[in-house]
């Protein structure tokens, strides 16, 4: 009898948590509310199993529990009863299955008008790359990578000349325009992650990886690593500025790219780099 | 010999209860069963020391010696989680711990806890123990081999072990191993202690898949007379399914392990892509860390149900007999099983929706992974509907049972959000995926071995676990654990990621402190109460009361042995009989509320038992 009171406790104190609870969402700051929308639906429609199931048990604990006198039912199976519980559980795993598709598709199919922005991870620091006045970023390799040319951007590409280079674990953002995050990795996996934006993709070395999502909230957010990448991992932070667009532009016309990069090391003269050399 | 071997002319006639529930006179028809086909089985009887208890070839023995195993490795894994949540509730105490040491924790305590904990003690310790006793033979068809094995697990637990006091310690990977940080210097424990990890590993797989032949081939081929697949206990069918699971899974893991080495020691490049690391071009090139994750996973998402599926079968059996009620639904609780077990090779990159792989995958993995919730939810249904009605003794082992029902639901449906790609996406690498996997393999599968222990230790010992300190277990181990892993989930929600040595300065992680220290706290009690366990066992073998023969009145073989406890060759001089099926409880018609397993028709005519 304890035992059900007990258990019972238990999932009202859980129901109750739940409200009450001050840990809950930070504010979402982009376009992605579909994946709040769906975990709250799963959230009532598998709270609700959950709460049931236990209920369904707790009754059971009180109304069944041993007597010397009682003989239990005695029936293998119920094949009607088992053929509605299935499609039942179907269709409702069917119900949460489908908005999730749905966000899923919305979440690998770009904008065509989002700006690309080149997320570059190392051990352990990020720093960024745009496109510049033709709106495309030039092609990388890692091997070009040196102190002269910290993006390894290559040299004979004419789209990389005018990328925007921003060597800071911080960058802005315009808001209310989709950005494409193209992730890449000089050495192990990392996983550029802000938690108001909601959306999350490793940086895998090798490969560029990407996903994409509209700011919808001026301010500053605090970008984290989400994917384990050695001892240094939980202190790989960096940030983001979402700005409206005045300020961002205005952010965007102090910074320098790849060309103002290279003038500038031709008039101090650096000597035997390899980019000098070529 | 015989008499049912005297009667192999006469046809069996299948008696439905109709035309049993008239006759009065029982007829020798009925209680045919099929002669053996084979001789049986010459066991090497030890008679020192050490052919006895060392080198044993008794699969009972060797079921112990891999618990014991299993549960020291368990002791190492939960004395490295109170270092973890020393670090994560009380930083300021721990300040002996550098970010090195708590990486190197994380680590060893994940795959301690996986492999050489869960895996060992479901399949080498209740597989060994219970395979022979409940299909009705006298020991494991290979009992040299099954000696190897457990010899071979040993040594890998020793490795394991060994890397503790290497040069640069134990890996600090991450459970998962994931190429390129494992293997370069930026993580801790990358040279001796990835090498003895792997090599670990590897020896456990060589070593498991000699154990695994045994289970697989004694469950085909050596079941007693009349035990039809169909009339198997479902804690074999757990264990002989979870089985098949581990001998396609693990070869997916030693070939990684294998790839893994080459890739560090000769330098290839099998998961290495180009890589700079401080400042220098490293001599790698081409290969694929996606790659290494795809084989990790084809290994690892089955492995998750190398443990679900032996604590289903087992937990069935447990709730069955102690609600004196018949497991409701059996044969749907059979294909369940097989069937959960062929799906879940076909999900394994759920755990990959945010890796980088190609995102057209999602929607193939995210409907696997909801295909799955259904036959895993007929189970659940089956479980409580086994309840009800029935007469529920609420003792230590049902507790147990309840507990994990519990758990194992909760974490049932936080998995349904992890497996759903799009929710997947703000919650993966968060602290909610911790929570999931805690109380879905961690905790739900510990309540089955807990309650399993309670059930089968009058059976190894002959002496019944004291009831009193048993409550306390449970109860202190459920609550604490429930309160470890429920709060948790909200902690993903913030966005907390997992595998951070620190929060400190994130402005919205600071309402995360409290609930650390509340976590930390839960934690010690919950790993302290396991010692509960040990005195209970200590106090019972030494003053315990005698458990006597089937104390708790079950049906399958393994309550009727020759001895209590069961000596070499189970089941003396004759090999038990088999007519029914292991749940015939509270039959109606029936003396008592139960019939068990050997009990020929003949003998219960009167009763209205529906399946054989």
């Amino acid at each position: 009898m304890h035992a059900g009171i007990i258990f019972f406790l238990v999932i009202i104190g859980s129901i109750l948590f739940h409200i009450f609870t001050p840990w809950y969402w930070t504010d979402i700051a982009s376009n992605w509310k579909g994946m709040d929308d769906t975990i709250t639906l799963t959230f009532w429609v598998g709270g609700g199993v959950f709460v049931a199931v236990c209920l369904f048990m707790i009754y059971c604990v009180f109304k069944f529990s041993y007597k010397e006198d009682r003989k239990a039912e005695y029936k293998p199976e119920d094949k009607k009863l088992e053929r509605i519980l299935t499609w039942a559980t179907t269709l409702g795993v069917a119900a949460l299955l489908a908005p999730g598709l749905i966000v899923w598709n919305q979440y690998v199919n770009v904008p065509k008008n989002a700006i690309e922005i080149d997320v570059m991870a190392w051990q352990w620091g990020w720093q960024y790359r745009l496109p510049g006045e033709d709106g495309k970023l030039g092609t990388t390799q890692v091997i070009n990578i040196s102190d002269n040319n910290p993006f390894g951007i290559n040299l004979n590409d004419p789209y990389g000349k005018d990328d925007v280079l921003i060597q800071s674990d911080a960058i802005n953002l315009k808001n209310n325009k989709p950005v494409k995050i193209l992730l890449r990795s000089v050495d192990v996996l990392h996983n550029w992650y802000v938690p108001q934006f909601r959306a999350k993709m490793d940086a895998v070395p090798g490969v560029v990886t990407y996903y994409w999502f509209e700011p919808n909230k001026t301010g500053e957010y605090e970008v984290l690593c989400a994917e384990y990448c050695g001892v240094g991992h939980y202190a790989m932070r960096g940030s983001v500025l979402v700005q409206n667009d005045e300020e961002y532009n205005a952010w965007l016309g102090e910074q320098e790219t790849f060309s103002d990069l290279i003038a500038k090391q031709k008039n101090f003269n650096i000597g035997d780099t390899k980019l000098a050399q070529k | 010999m015989s008499e049912e071997q005297d009667n192999n002319k006469v046809v069996y006639q299948a008696q439905s209860s109709e035309t049993m529930g008239g006759s009065a006179s029982p007829s020798p028809d009925m209680d045919y069963v099929r002669p053996a086909e084979i001789p049986e089985q010459d066991l090497y009887h030890g008679h020192s020391f050490i052919t006895k208890w060392v080198f044993c070839q008794d699969a009972k023995v060797i079921g112990v010696q891999y618990f014991l195993t299993a549960v020291f490795t368990g002791i190492v894994g939960l004395i490295l989680s109170w270092l973890m949540r020393l670090q994560l509730g009380f930083p300021e105490a721990a300040g002996f711990m550098t970010a090195e040491h708590y990486y190197q924790f994380v680590t060893m305590h994940g795959m301690i806890m996986v492999v050489y904990f869960l895996t060992a003690l479901f399949l080498g310790g209740f597989g060994n123990y219970l395979i022979p006793l409940m299909v009705g033979a006298r020991d494991m068809v290979f009992p040299y081999v099954n000696m190897i094995s457990f010899w071979m697990f040993f040594i890998a637990v020793a490795v394991l072990m060994a890397s503790f006091f290497v040069p640069g310690g134990p890996t600090g990977a991450g459970w998962t191993l994931y190429p390129p940080q494992t293997i370069l210097e930026g993580t801790p424990g990358s040279g001796m202690g990835i090498l003895l990890m792997l090599i670990s590993l590897s020896l456990f797989v060589i070593g498991f898949t000699m154990g695994g032949l045994n289970y697989l081939i004694t469950v085909l081929q050596a079941r007693t007379r009349g035990m039809t697949l169909m009339r198997m206990p479902l804690t074999v069918w757990g264990i002989f399914t979870a089985t098949v699971l581990a001998m396609l899974a693990f070869p997916a893991l030693l070939v990684s392990a294998i790839m893994m080495t080459l890739d560090k020691i000769l330098g290839t490049s099998f998961f290495m892509p180009t890589i700079i690391q401080a400042g220098e071009v490293l001599e790698y090139g081409g290969g694929s860390p996606i790659l290494f994750q795809h084989l990790f996973w084809f290994f690892g998402h089955p492995e998750v149900y190398i443990v679900a599926l032996p604590a289903f079968g087992i937990v069935s059996d447990l709730i069955s007999v102690h609600s004196r009620k018949n497991i409701f639904g059996y044969r749907m609780m059979v294909w369940a099983i097989v069937g959960i077990g062929a799906l879940s090779f076909f999900v394994w990159a759920h755990h990959m929706y945010v890796s980088g792989m190609n995102p057209w995958f999602g929607f193939f993995f995210a409907t696997t992974t909801l295909i799955i919730a259904v036959p895993t939810a007929m189970k659940v249904y089956n479980w409580i509907l086994t309840l009800w009605r029935g007469n529920i003794r609420l003792n230590t082992v049902m507790l147990w049972c309840l507990g994990f029902i519990v758990t194992f639901v909760n974490g049932g449906i936080t998995g349904i959000f992890l497996g759903n790609v799009s929710v997947d996406v703000p919650l993966s690498d968060t602290y909610f995926v911790i929570a999931h996997f805690h109380m879905v393999m961690g905790i739900a599968p510990l309540m089955v071995i807990m309650g399993a222990v309670y059930h089968w230790f009058p059976l190894v010992s002959g002496k019944m676990l004291d009831e009193g300190l048993g409550k306390w277990h449970f109860w202190i181990t459920f609550l604490g654990a429930y309160s470890i892993y429920f709060p948790m989930h909200y902690l993903g929600f913030i966005g907390v990621p997992r595998r951070y040595f620190e929060m400190y300065d994130s402005p919205y992680m600071a309402s995360a402190t409290g609930m650390n220290e509340f976590i930390s706290m839960a934690a010690f009690i919950v790993g302290a109460a396991q010692f509960i366990l040990i005195y209970n066992i200590i106090k019972t073998l030494k003053t315990g009361k005698k458990a006597g023969q089937n104390p708790w009145k079950a049906n399958s073989l393994e309550w009727y042995t020759s001895t209590v406890p069961p000596e070499h060759g189970n089941f003396g001089e004759r090999l038990p009989v088999v007519h029914r099926w292991p749940y015939d409880f509270s039959v109606p018609g029936a003396k008592e509320d139960f019939i068990p397993q050997t009990t020929p028709p003949s003998e219960v005519v009167h009763t209205k038992v529906e399946k054989t």
